[in-house]
This record gives structure tokens, sequence and C-alpha cells, in this order.
């Protein structure tokens, strides 16, 4: 009985490969866009997991010299005999890669891939020229070095013995940093007492850069969800499409004494297979958009925190096999709807054209219900959402909310023109749109959510760009940026410029702690590159006067948000209160910052000494400054930056940055269209019965097939303009919710109809060349097949 | 006694309230014999034969076959009968569209685990469709889909066939020769046959008739 069955089952795919190609590809394309992006994420947190191991970032205590040069060797010396539980490192570059030399016998567990306590080789690693682990891709640039080749080291360092280091990085005798072990031993001698000249950096679990990395893939997560609810919607369409072809077939093999529970679990189990081989396919797919994706998520990650992450790929087990349990565990929510109403329905229910529709009436209560909810959570949530989680509840209730009321607002409107029409092909045609309605109706969803995030992230980037390119043109004023090597640079820089230019700006900061928060404070030259260019979000009356004048501080809008802190209120630098006089946006900028006067900066950080600068001077002169500049002074034109070469690395920078989304972007309206594509395939075939009566009533079949093409455009524009509003919503709650969650800045948005009008026909377009082919098919539908619809209702 | 229907009562729930279709029917048929069951639309002849067949199922009353209250059945007890016992012959055929015809005559067989393939070579012989074996159905005129679901029916060799209105899609002359052959293989298998029509000829072919007027025997 089994066999015969399945064989039945199988054989109406058999017939149908069109139906079976558009059900694998739709479940395919929703695993590929989910396990691409999980791909992604699993690859940039193995490559933090490392760099934080190999490093220590994040989880020790360390001793660094205050004026943050090296220190001597001895240093490290007196620290252990006066009872510190320290290990040394020693950080620098080679050829690109960052060294890091460890002392293995000293270092704490988890430093890296030659934890003492995992077995390493110590012999090998101490002795001769040495060892350096790093992974395959840092390996090739260190070509002359023996390289034990370890996927688990940090993208871009190679870690070594500190003795390697020192001789491969010219720092003989000398440490940059101290870890300092837990657990130390009590009644050790205070560190002022031994090495004055040290300080002590608390450890930064949950820092900034994890902060925000983190929300960084909390949003492609929620790129992937969407995308996968886009494939969801296409997988129940066409789940609840082939069920409802293959209506008549169950009837039967019901009637001829087929179980019920065995037609179920056999419907079931066939599903499932093909869950796993589309799975298989989408995971495949996803490995390729990852691949593709993984760079440019790399330059964004680099460009927006500084985090390093590995551009290649690895096939990690946790990201395929959640690809393949989403494709079975999107199946099985597809199908199980599919399947109960396929037990519930009665056996000698005859086959009925408007049964799609019927069932349709009766779930659109049910779905208004739950979209009135969604969207009035959504709206309470506009007041109240608060963080990360609110922000996301408030996304995934508006959009889901939207894409639920979508049918019953397209339904609403075809009724209202199928009333208003005059002529009967008017009235046919709306009414028989309506009925298609239901059919269609998740690929509309699909469609609906796929443009909406196109309109919210595209808004929400453009209206970063903008706001990006006014800062930088603020805060890149000066014509000239020179860093130098060392102090000795610095006297020679300032000493020649001093006549040349029109004011010399040194760039000097140190970094502290403000409230709790990482913050680097700058002292700032009174000029009026800083007075005439910087805007402020909120400020005291003439607030660079006070605080050129050295009483008051600037903070930017990270600090200001993270620490609660306004204008007024004080901070406390070096023991000494300042009140805060402005806020200032800071855009990109993963820390807090402040600004203080020149004169008090040097009064309360001596032994800071400038190496950056910008000159001010008429922008024809530059170039030749740099050349005279490296022949009287010998600093290299390579330390220079023209104020244009900055603007155009920083804009690339950040055009790069969002990359991923609009790659994204493409992808979800991709499958929408494809989505749109499949749900007329599968209709076409159910609906020459009902063309049939208008051919057979002197519609031609040329005609009916264009008003086919007509009624997807205008389901497609109907969509389009529910999903405006709903996508500028969308940027709304990324732009002043998630954003200043994840961030910590605010960002205006700016409205860019050019580009909706452009998305818009896109989305057009694809509608258009999805409906083209279903139309062309019924066009040309041979009069003999349109005739057998008569013969057999006879 | 093949099949004994004692007292058969069946109500629809309608848009415009509950339908009485079926007031207390009584009926009996023995092996080999063949019934006719005439009547109105709506007069409840395809209801009854749908209780009977196990399709659905009574409100009140016992419908006995092979001394068996098939009424009491679940819905796999049900299945089970519609499978080896009982064969259905409907008037929009039901044909597998994905299977070729000679898988279909096949189908019920083996689904009730009694395929006999010289016996589905007869049938088809004996029905004239050899030569389309291979064919789909859409491929096959109405009267050779008829042909086909006949004897995708009488495969299984059921005790009792049920046919609703079995020529009612096909023309005057093909009709004749379906029923014939119907009849034929019936008589052959030592079924009995319990037949829905409108037609006061296919009728009069039966050994008996059995006219039913808004729910009841007239």
């Amino acid at each position: 009985m089994t066999r015969a069955t399945l064989q039945a089952l199988l054989s109406h795919w058999w017939r149908n490969p069109l139906q079976l190609f558009t059900l694998l590809a739709g479940l395919a394309l929703a695993t590929a866009l989910w396990s691409g992006v999980q791909a992604v994420n699993a690859e940039a947190r193995a490559s933090y997991d490392a760099a934080a191991a190999t490093l220590g970032e994040g989880q020790y205590d360390r001793l660094v010299r205050r004026d943050g040069q090296p220190m001597a060797q001895e240093t490290y010396i007196n620290l252990r005999r006066a009872g510190w539980l320290v290990s040394p490192v020693v950080q620098g570059r080679l050829d690109g890669v960052r060294i890091v030399g460890i002392e293995p016998l000293t270092a704490p567990g988890g430093l890296g891939p030659v934890a003492p306590q995992e077995g390493a080789d110590i012999t090998a690693f101490l002795s001769g020229d040495g060892q350096l682990f790093a992974n395959a891709e840092t390996a090739q640039d260190l070509p002359d070095l023996s390289v034990i080749i370890t996927p688990e080291a940090a993208p871009g360092t190679a870690v070594t013995d500190i003795g390697v280091a020192q001789r491969l990085l010219d720092k003989s005798g000398q440490i940059d940093s101290l870890i300092v072990l837990p657990n130390q031993p009590r009644g050790r001698d205070e560190l002022a007492a031994i090495a004055p000249d040290l300080s002590l950096q608390p450890a930064q679990g949950g820092s900034d850069i994890g902060r925000l990395t983190d929300s960084f893939h909390l949003n492609l997560t929620a790129f992937g969800l969407l995308s996968f609810a886009v494939g969801i919607f296409i997988v129940n369409g066409a789940i609840g499409l082939a069920f409802e072809q293959r209506r008549p077939v169950v009837r039967t093999l019901r009637a001829l004494g087929l179980p019920l529970r065995q037609l179920i679990l056999l419907m079931g189990a066939e599903l499932m297979i093909f869950a796993l081989v589309a799975g298989v396919i989408g995971v495949a797919l996803g490995y390729v958009i990852a691949a593709i994706l993984l760079p440019d998520v790399a330059a964004t990650l680099r460009g927006l925190y500084g985090a390093d992450v590995s551009g290649t790929l690895q096939l990690r087990p946790s990201w395929w096999l959640s690809g393949l349990a989403i494709a079975l565990g999107g199946t099985a929510i597809a199908a199980g709807s599919a399947l109960y109403q396929m037990a519930k329905m009665p056996l000698l229910t005859a086959a009925q054209p408007r049964a799609l529709a019927k069932a349709a009436g009766r779930r659109a209560v049910i779905q208004g219900i739950a979209a009135g909810l969604l969207l009035t959570v959504a709206l309470v949530m506009m007041f109240i959402a608060d963080g990360l989680i609110g922000g996301f509840t408030l996304l995934a209730a508006l959009l889901i909310g939207a894409a639920l009321a979508l049918p019953l607002i397209l339904d609403r409107f075809l009724a209202a023109c199928s009333k208003a029409a005059k002529s009967v092909t008017a009235q046919w045609f709306w009414a028989d749109t309506r009925q298609q309605l239901p059919g269609l109706s998740l690929a509309l969803m699909a469609l609906l959510l796929a443009m909406s995030a196109n309109v919210g992230v595209s808004t929400m980037v453009s209206s970063f760009r903008l706001t990006f390119t006014d800062f930088l043109d603020q805060r890149l004023s000066s014509e000239l940026y020179v860093r130098t090597e060392d102090e000795a640079q610095s006297a020679a820089l300032v000493a020649f410029a001093q006549t040349r230019t029109d004011i010399i700006l040194p760039i000097q900061n140190a970094d502290t702690q403000i409230a709790g928060q990482p913050t680097e404070v700058y002292g700032a030259r009174d000029h009026a590159t800083y007075r005439d260019n910087w805007v402020f979000l909120q400020q005291s009356e003439r607030p660079w006067d006070s605080t050129f004048g050295g009483d008051t501080v600037l903070i930017n809008e990270q600090l200001s948000r993270r620490a609660g802190l306004n204008v007024g209120d004080e901070v406390v630098l070096q023991g000494r209160a300042f009140a805060i006089a402005g806020v200032y946006g800071d855009y990109g900028n993963p820390i807090g910052q402040a600004v203080i006067g020149e004169g008090v900066f040097g009064t309360l950080y001596p032994a800071i000494v400038p190496r950056n600068f910008g000159l001010r001077m008429d922008p024809a002169l530059v170039s030749g400054f740099v050349a005279d500049l490296e022949a009287v002074t010998g600093i290299p034109a390579t330390q220079s930056v023209n104020q244009a070469g900055i603007k155009s690395i920083s804009l690339a920078i950040f055009e790069r940055t969002f990359t991923v989304t609009t790659a994204l972007n493409i992808l979800t309206l991709a499958v929408a269209g494809f989505a749109i594509l499949m749900s007329l395939l599968t209709l076409a075939t159910m609906r020459v019965t009902q063309l049939a009566p208008a051919w057979a009533m002197g519609m031609t079949r040329g005609q009916i097939g264009r008003l086919e093409l007509l009624r997807a455009v205008m389901l497609a524009v109907l969509t389009a303009v529910v999903a405006l509003p709903l996508g500028l919503a969308l940027a709304w709650a990324l732009l002043a919710v998630v954003n200043v969650a994840a961030f910590g800045w605010q960002l205006p948005m700016y409205l860019f109809p050019m580009d909706y009008a452009r998305l818009g026909l896109f989305a057009l377009l694809a509608a258009a060349l999805a409906a083209l082919w279903p139309s062309r098919r019924l066009a040309r539908t041979p009069p003999a097949d349109l005739l057998k619809v008569f013969s057999n209702e006879r | 006694m093949l099949l004994t229907v004692q007292n058969i009562h069946k109500t629809y729930h309608t848009a415009d309230g509950p339908f009485e279709v079926l007031r207390g029917i009584d009926l009996t048929l023995q092996a080999g014999e063949t019934l006719a069951l005439t009547g109105e639309s709506g007069s409840g002849k395809s209801t009854l034969l749908h209780l009977i067949g196990g399709l659905d199922t009574p409100d009140q009353g016992q419908i006995f076959l092979q001394d068996r209250d098939i009424a009491a059945l679940d819905d796999n007890g049900r299945a089970a009968l519609r499978r080896g016992t009982v064969g259905v012959v409907f008037q929009q055929f039901n044909l597998i569209p994905s299977l070729r015809v000679a898988e279909n005559i096949a189908f019920q067989a083996r689904l009730a685990d009694r395929h006999d393939a010289e016996w589905a070579a007869t049938l088809a012989a004996r029905m004239g469709l050899t030569e389309h074996l291979n064919k789909y159905p859409e491929q096959l005129s109405g009267g050779q889909q008829q042909r086909v679901a006949i004897a995708r029916t009488l495969a299984p060799k059921p005790r009792l066939v049920l046919a609703d209105e079995p020529t009612g899609n096909l023309d005057e002359a093909t009709a004749a020769v379906v029923l014939d052959l119907m009849l034929e293989l019936v008589s052959e298998t030592g079924a009995g046959l319990l037949m829905v029509t409108h037609s006061d000829d296919l009728a009069g072919r039966m050994s008996r008739r059995l006219h039913l007027r808004a729910g009841q025997v007239a």
C-alpha cells in the first residue's frame, strides 16, 4: 500500500516538474539567505574570539607606561620579585602583520594557540629561530619565517615567543605591556612603590567593540531572519498551492481506501525529504553568498569598529546544521497548516474553483485581528521602545503586522474597484483579480517585506551618508595632516611649519575613563577651524570660549548618551572637575570622546607630546610643502596626508561599509520577484479552468494574456504603495531606536524620492518579468486545452 | 445477505438550516444481485451510496456489510472497507492524472495488497484499453476514462460495487457499451452492484429497482 501511494504522490511531481522546481527553489533560496548570513556571523565571531584569545583583550588587566612608551625588561623583573604575577607582551607590525610576543611559561591559559596547557611544543617554540603561529592567510605575508598554521589564530596576527618578537621587531630588552594574572598574592608591594611610571588598565570585558560588533551581528541576523521570513512566505505559498492542486488526487486516494493518517504521514515525509534536499542546496548556495559577502563584511567591521575579521570562510558545522534545521523547520511550519487543512477536509467536498478564496475568507478575520494587534504593539513601541530588544520588537511587529494586513487592504481596494467598474471587461477583471488574491497574497507579502526593507535600509544608509559627508567636511578641515615618529620630528615639524602655514593644530589625546566609559581626551588649540566648523547637538552659550579658556569640556554624543551626561553636568579629568559646555555629533567613533583646551590638556597630561598635526594653509601650497618638509626635516611624504586624501579614504571605507546591506537588499528583492514568478506559474495551470469561460464568451487569448500581465503589475504597484510608508516607518525605527541602541548616536532622517521611485520601478519590472512567462503561456494555451475544461464539466 | 441497511437517517446543515436528506431508509442486497437506485435530484440517492461505501457516516441507523456494521467503524476501518470490500465508480471518473492507465487500473488492487497482474490485464483487454495502457488519463476520451475507472474498481475483486451515475458523463452509445461491460464483469466476479441512475433504461437492466423520494423509499 505504501509503495502504491508513494508512486501516486511522487508521480505528481514527475508530471509537474515546474511545481517541484518552485517548491525546491523557494525553500533553497530561503535557506541560502539565512545560512549565508549565519555563516558570515559565525566567521566574524570566531575571528573576534581568536583575537581576544590571542591578545588577552578584555580578559585581563594590563600594566602599561603612562606615556605609552615601552617599558624596560627590569621593570618586569622587579614586579615579579615583588610578588606580582605578570606576564610580558611585546607587540608590533612586521610586513603588515601584527606580531605578538608572549612568554609561554607565565602567560595565562587561553592566550591563543600556543597556550602551554594545551601541550604545545614549548622547546621548539623557544629554541632556534623560533616558531610563529598564524592562520593560513597571515602566513602568506611572512614567507621567510617558520610559521605553524593554525586556523584558530586571529586574522592578521602571528603569535610567537617574546624573545623572537623582540628580535623581529627590533625591540631588544623592551616590553610593551604586562598582563596581570588573576588571583594575585595578598600583601604584595604597591605598584606605585615598584613602578610609579606604570598604570593599570582594567579588563575590558563587554567593551564597546564587543557591544558594537554584537549589534552589527544582530543587524545581520535580523536581515537573515527577514530574508528567511520572505522565504517562508514563498515556501508557504508554494506548498499551499501544491496541496490545493493535489486536493482532488488526495480525495481520490482517500475514496479508494487510503487511511488519512498514512496519507498525512507519507505527504509529511515526502515534504521533509524535499526540505532536506533543498536545505542541502540552500546551505551550499549560502556558502557561496557568504564567501562573496565576507570580504565586504570584514571591510565593514574594520571600517566601522576597527575589528579584524578574517576574509576567508571556513565550513563550520554550527551554521550548516542550523541551515538544515531552518529548512526542515520552515517546511514544517509551512506544511503544518496545509496538512492540517487536508486532514480536516471533508472527503466528499467537490472541487471548487473558489476553494482558496473561501478558505482565505475564513482566515481573513483571524488575520485581520492579528494584524491589528501587531500594528498596535508597533505603535506603542514607537513611543516606549528603548534598547536593541525594544527596537527589534518594534521592527518585527511593524513588518509582520503590515504583511498580514496587506491582503486585506488589497481585497478592500479591489472590491471598491469592482463596484466602480463600468465595462463588463473591467468588472470581470477586478472580480477575477480579487479571486486570485488568496493565491498570490503570500508572494505579495514577500514583495512587501522586501520592498519596505529596501526603502527602510536605503533611507538609513543614505541619511547616514549625507550626515557623514557633512561631518567629514567639518572634522577634516585642515588642508594637511602630518604624523611624526618621535618628539624630535614633532619639534622639527613645528619649527619648519611655523612660518609656512596659517596655523598648526596639534592633535593630541590621552586615554581615560569618564563616568566608567572608555574615553579619548583631546587638547585642542584655540582657532576658528573648530569654532566655525563643529556642529553641536546641545550647547551652552559660547562653548568654545569657556573650553579654550580651560573651564569647560565638550563631549561627543556617544559619551553623552551612554553616561547620561548633558550640558551643565560635571565630569572629572585627572582629579579636576569640568562642566560640559557642549555635545557634538561624532559619527563612526565607537568610544567616548572629550575635548578640552590645549593649555589645560598640557597641565593635566604633561607627558603627552603631540604626534599628529593638522596644518591650515593655502591648498595650492600643500604638495610643495610636503616635498620641502621631507627635504628639510627628513619627515617622509608618506607621513603626510592631504585633506582630500583622508576624505576619499574615509568615504571609501564608508561606501564599503554598507555593501553587505545593499547586497542583502538586492538578494531579498530578487527572492521576492522569484516568489511572484513561482506563484503565477503555479496558479497558471489552475487558471485555465477560470479563463476558459472568458475565452468562450469572446475574449481572445492574447487579450487574456495581456490582462494577466496587467494584473501582476497592478498588484505590484499597489504593494509598492503600501511598502513606501512601511519602509519609511522602518527607517525611522532603525535611525531613532535601533541605531541609538547599537551605535550610540541618532541620525537625522532624510527622504530620497528618486531612490524610492527607482526601487518602485525595479519592483514593477520584477513583477512584469515574473508575469511575462505565465501570461505568455496562458496567451498561447491551445484552444483544445480550453475546450477540455468544458468537456470535463459536461 | 451481502448488504443490509436499516433505518438510515442523514441530515446536512446548510445556510438555510438543517436539511434531512435521508429519513429512515431500509434496503437489502444479496451477492450477485444488481439494484438500481433511482429518484429525482436531491432525493438522497448519492448520499445513501456514500454512506454504504463508507465515504460518510449516518446520523442514525445501521449498515451491515457481510454482517459487519460499517456505521460503527472508525476512519481506518472505513478506509480498509473501501480498499478491499467495496469498490466505487464515480461519475467524474476520479482517476489519478499523474499515473498511466495501467498504473491507474492496478492502483486500488495494490492498495488492498491484492494485485493480480493477469486479472488486471484481462480487465484492460475486456475494457478495450490494451493499446492505451501507457497513456495518461488526459489523453483518453470520457468513455475510455470511465472504463479505466471501472477496471480499477473491479481489479481488487470487491464484494460490493457501488456506481454513482457511472455513465452520466457519457453519450448514449458509449454509456450502453460501458454498462454492458460493467454488468458482465460484476456478474463474473459474483459481486453485488448498487447503481445510482437517472435513466429508466439503465435501471430496467438491473435485477431490482428502488425509487427514492424526499429521502424515503417511494
